[in-house]
């Protein structure tokens, strides 16, 4: 069955607070090599670079996904064009 | 409802003025300020600097106000927050809330409050007299907006 979902996806990440400092960046472009779009993808790519991605990803650390602005879960899908961004736990008011 | 994010510190008396003018169905304004204090786990703050996410700030704190509005019975919302560098004694962020009666009132500001401390993309960073880290989050925050939960129910 052919995959309609042979387009190459490439997103925009961004790294917040306390990440930016860690990864050294304020983020960075990824193209997914894979036919997994997903954000749980994405972060396993990050981590497998080790060093400080595979610290501050370790499973059990507390970061955040926001999808164009918005929150969602590791299981959610991401499109060519989207802005992914990593944030800690947020301390605001 | 209005929802500010900036650099410039606001005017609590004025805002409030604002929120609930032309507006005699208010019989109750319920308000909070969050400031900087000097002290934090022990060590002596100098400066506080809050960080956001651009883009999303705005529309995280849009739903945040959403919510309120669609479990209490209230009228308007007017949050600020402040971004940027600031110092102890300085105003963070405000909260104004305006009801037929206090208890929804006092209990939307709560409940924006405990919200915004866990979903909101801000981020403070302190100057100590032993240098700069990032503030971590809080569990009592965590639990404090879990209080909003309904309890579970067993399908």
């Amino acid at each position: 069955m052919p995959d309609s979902r042979t387009a190459a996806v490439t997103v925009q990440l961004v790294y917040l607070a306390r990440l930016r400092e860690a990864f050294g960046c304020a983020g960075e472009a990824m193209t997914l090599p894979g036919v997994d779009s997903s954000v749980a993808a994405i972060l396993a790519i990050l981590r497998a670079r080790g060093g400080a991605f595979a610290k501050e990803l370790a499973a059990g650390r507390a970061v955040r996904v926001a999808l164009n602005h918005a929150l969602v879960d590791a299981d959610a899908d991401v499109r060519d064009g989207d802005e992914v961004a990593l944030l800690p736990p947020v301390t605001g008011g | 409802m209005t929802v500010r994010v900036q650099i410039a510190d606001f005017d609590a008396g004025r805002e409030i003025a604002s929120l609930r003018a032309g507006d005699a169905r208010v019989g109750a304004v319920a308000t909070f300020i969050g400031t900087v204090r000097d002290v934090n786990d022990t060590a002596q703050v100098s400066t506080l600097t809050l960080e956001h996410y651009p883009g999303m700030t705005e529309k995280a704190l849009e739903a945040i106000v959403a919510e309120a509005t669609s479990r209490f019975d209230i009228f308007d919302v007017l949050v600020i927050h402040r971004v940027g560098t600031l110092a102890p004694a300085d105003q963070i962020v405000l909260v104004a809330v305006t009801s037929a009666h206090r208890g929804d009132a006092f209990d939307a500001c709560r409940f924006l409050m405990d919200y915004l401390k866990t979903r909101a993309p801000f981020w403070k960073k302190e100057t100590t007299p032993q240098g700069t880290r990032w503030v971590d989050a809080r569990a009592s925050d965590d639990e404090a907006a879990a209080r909003w939960e309904p309890p579970a129910v067993p399908r």
